[in-house]
């Protein structure tokens, strides 16, 4: 009988040399003439530990990393193909108490299955939450999701089943279901694991919103820097094609790519893109729920949000308005970046404190200096100090300090980071991605990178002009690249002033 | 400008190809950008043409985005991530380290910002195929050298 040994093809697990280990693997194994068969899973997301290797035993998976190519020929003398012991030997995967402190929902197959087969998913529960939303109305669905309390995972957080009402409400003979896969943020990967780790989830989520809503087309918007999501999410769609093309409800699928702009992860200017335009802000209204792709009504929802909808059919609604605090329910996948030791997919209910994330999961600073700032939410979110770190993490809980969960995004910084160089960056980013559409965000964001400049010039003066900027971006721009790049810029000049001085 | 015709057939078969997609255009300038390296100024009036815009749209979308290139790049194209996390291990001492190190060199650098690899900065990408993470200056220059020597 073959064992089976998987190593991730996930990106960040290649950028860690997860091919060279797999080719060391299949040579070693033909040079001792041993059977094996390879699959090349997605990532566990426990990045300290890539290339992560697992061994299929009678027992459960045993876990070794990180392996290097060199280390393969003394992995296989410690038999490590029979579970054999060995330095870096980590015991059963399930067992490893980062990935057992969690409760992994979207993210549950991610790493566990091999992601180009419709099989190994459908073994794995995959196909339920279709099959059982293919005997129910349009408006049981919808009012299925509304129930179960899900919110946008893109950044907004808006209720999902709202969106699909509306968009089921509006007659239309045509209408879309468009997935935001733009995950521009920095700091965040939630959605590129679960494109290249379990990518049929996500099909099977946007085949339900089409159920739901009365749609038969689909496009997946993914951003250029991803081009092995791109390639994961054809390989699924080829593989789903009797699955999803044929009966009732059925649905095609297409990936678009995007070019490198960051506003294009702003839902209208999204749009605008795949119709083959600069991605230019649209004014709402009216909402694309009523007119949205080609002028139809559509579904516009992030990778998680999508991926989160078969489970309300496959479990039941209860399976995350059971979980969670405040109106913030169920699970989001948080993303530990930056600097920090253990960075990885953190998939908890809401309700932890950010604390908890930065130190029990993320072990402190990867430096081993203290840790001093934390950008949560992505380029738009605030920057948050130690005496915050106590924050609840749910939405309710970071709007009242003013900021933002958004995608999940934690970045950590140690002490060395200057915290005007960061404002700095903020307005510079803001700058250089601005579609242009509005005046305080085209000019401001510049005019901010001067101020800030000015300041750092020793013009202390300039700081009240710095806060008259950021009210003007707040309250004058269209959307969120405007409005909130105040954000990161205010809270670092709010909570550490020492650094503007 | 012998590969002239070349370059110009390969444009044509890409826009017939793709012209009927709606929204067809990011996808047409994708299909030429992989192909060419580049998307060549003589594919704009064919691009109008087969898709009933102006030039000037066809223009405007492509200097709109960054990651289209007017221009043909050198033989490789090094992307160092330039976004929050890879700051917070880094990535702008990197990033000035590369741009120090390929001056005067037929290797492209360009700047992106963020390639999902956050917990494992600084990120590198080059020629959209491959991936390092946690690269050091030594690490660039191994991976600079190894271009240079093998072209
Ligand atoms: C500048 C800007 C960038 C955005 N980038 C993304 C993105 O990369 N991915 C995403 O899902 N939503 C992004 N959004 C939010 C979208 O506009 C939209 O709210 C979201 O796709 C809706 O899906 P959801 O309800 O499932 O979250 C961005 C918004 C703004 C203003
Ligand atoms: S705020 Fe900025 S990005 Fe948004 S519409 Fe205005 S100019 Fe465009
Ligand atoms: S910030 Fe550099 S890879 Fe995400």
């Amino acid at each position: 009988m073959s064992i089976t040994i998987y190593v991730p093809a996930d990106a960040a697990a290649l950028a860690l040399g997860a091919d060279a280990v797999a080719a060391a693997i299949t040579r070693e194994a033909a040079r001792r003439g041993m059977d094996i068969r390879l699959v090349r899973n997605g990532s566990r997301g426990m990045f300290w530990l890539e290339p992560l290797v697992e061994v299929a035993t009678a027992r459960g998976r045993m876990a070794y990393g990180p392996v290097a190519a060199g280390d393969v020929c003394g992995l296989f003398d410690a038999d490590f193909a029979g579970g054999g012991v060995h330095p870096l030997l980590l015991g059963f995967t399930e067992d490893l108490s980062w990935l057992r402190q969690q409760r992994r929902l979207a993210c549950r197959r991610i790493g566990v299955i091999d992601p180009r087969s419709l099989a190994d998913y459908k073994a794995h529960g995959g196909g339920e939450g279709l099959r059982r939303s293919r005997s129910l109305a349009p408006a049981e669905i919808v009012s299925a999701v509304t129930a179960s309390g899900l919110r946008g995972r893109g950044g907004a957080a808006f209720p999902t089943g709202i969106k699909w009402k509306t968009v089921l409400d509006t007659a239309a003979s045509q209408k879309y279901i468009v997935c935001n896969a733009d995950e521009g943020d920095s700091g965040t990967f939630s959605d590129r694991l679960l494109m290249e780790g379990d990518p049929f989830q996500l099909l099977e989520g946007m085949a339900i919103a089409g159920l739901a809503v009365g749609a038969t087309q689909g496009y997946i918007y993914v951003r250029s820097e991803y081009p092995h999501a791109i390639e994961a999410l054809n390989r699924a769609i080829e593989g789903a094609r009797d699955w999803l093309g044929n009966g009732p409800g059925k649905f095609t699928i297409e990936v678009r790519k995007g070019a490198g702009s960051y506003v294009c992860g702003e839902e209208t200017a999204m749009l605008e893109s795949i119709e083959g335009r600069r991605g230019i802000v649209r004014a709402k209204p009216p909402l694309p729920a009523i007119s949205g792709l080609f002028g139809q009504p559509t579904v516009i929802n992030n990778v998680i949000t999508f991926a989160s909808v078969p489970d309300i059919f496959a479990q039941g609604a209860d399976i995350y308005s059971g979980m969670g605090c405040n109106r913030s329910r169920g699970t989001l996948p948080f993303q530990l970046a930056g600097n920090i030791r253990f960075g990885g997919l953190v998939e908890v209910p809401f309700g932890l404190k950010l604390r908890d994330l930065l130190y029990d999961f993320g072990g402190g600073s990867r430096s081993g200096r203290p840790l001093r700032a934390v950008q949560v939410g992505g380029p738009l979110g605030a920057y948050l100090p130690e005496s915050q770190f106590n924050t609840v993490l749910d939405y309710e809980a970071f709007a009242a300090i003013g900021a933002g969960l958004g995608h999940g995004g934690i970045v950590a910084f140690d002490d060395t980071v200057d915290m005007a160089k960061q404002a700095r960056y903020a307005m510079k980013f803001c700058a250089i991605e601005s579609c242009g559409k509005c005046t305080p965000c085209r000019i401001g964001s510049t005019r901010g990178v001067e101020v800030i400049d000015r300041i750092g010039a020793g013009q202390a003066g300039q700081i009240a002009l710095l806060r008259e900027l950021c009210d003007t971006m707040t309250h004058g721009s269209l959307c969120a690249m405007g409005s909130m790049t105040p954000y990161p810029v205010l809270s670092a000049l709010n909570h550490f002033p020492e650094d503007f001085a | 400008m012998e590969n002239l015709p070349a370059i110009e057939r390969t444009i044509e078969a890409i826009v017939a190809a793709k012209q009927s997609l709606p929204g067809a255009l990011l996808p047409i300038l994708h299909e030429i950008q992989d192909g060419l390296g580049y998307i060549p100024s003589e594919s704009v009036p064919r691009i109008a043409k087969a898709l009933n815009l102006s030039r000037a749209e066809v223009h405007g979308v492509i200097t709109y985005y960054q990651h289209f290139r007017q221009i043909p790049p050198g033989r490789h194209v090094l992307r160092v991530c330039c976004a929050e996390a890879c700051q917070a291990v880094g990535g702008e001492a990197l990033a000035e380290h590369a741009r120090l190190r390929l001056q005067g060199s037929d290797l492209t650098l360009e700047p992106v910002y963020c390639l999902g690899l956050c917990a494992c900065g600084p990120a590198l990408q080059i020629d959209e195929t491959t991936l390092h993470a946690r690269v050091t200056p030594q690490k660039f220059d191994a991976l600079v050298d190894a271009l240079e020597v093998d072209p």
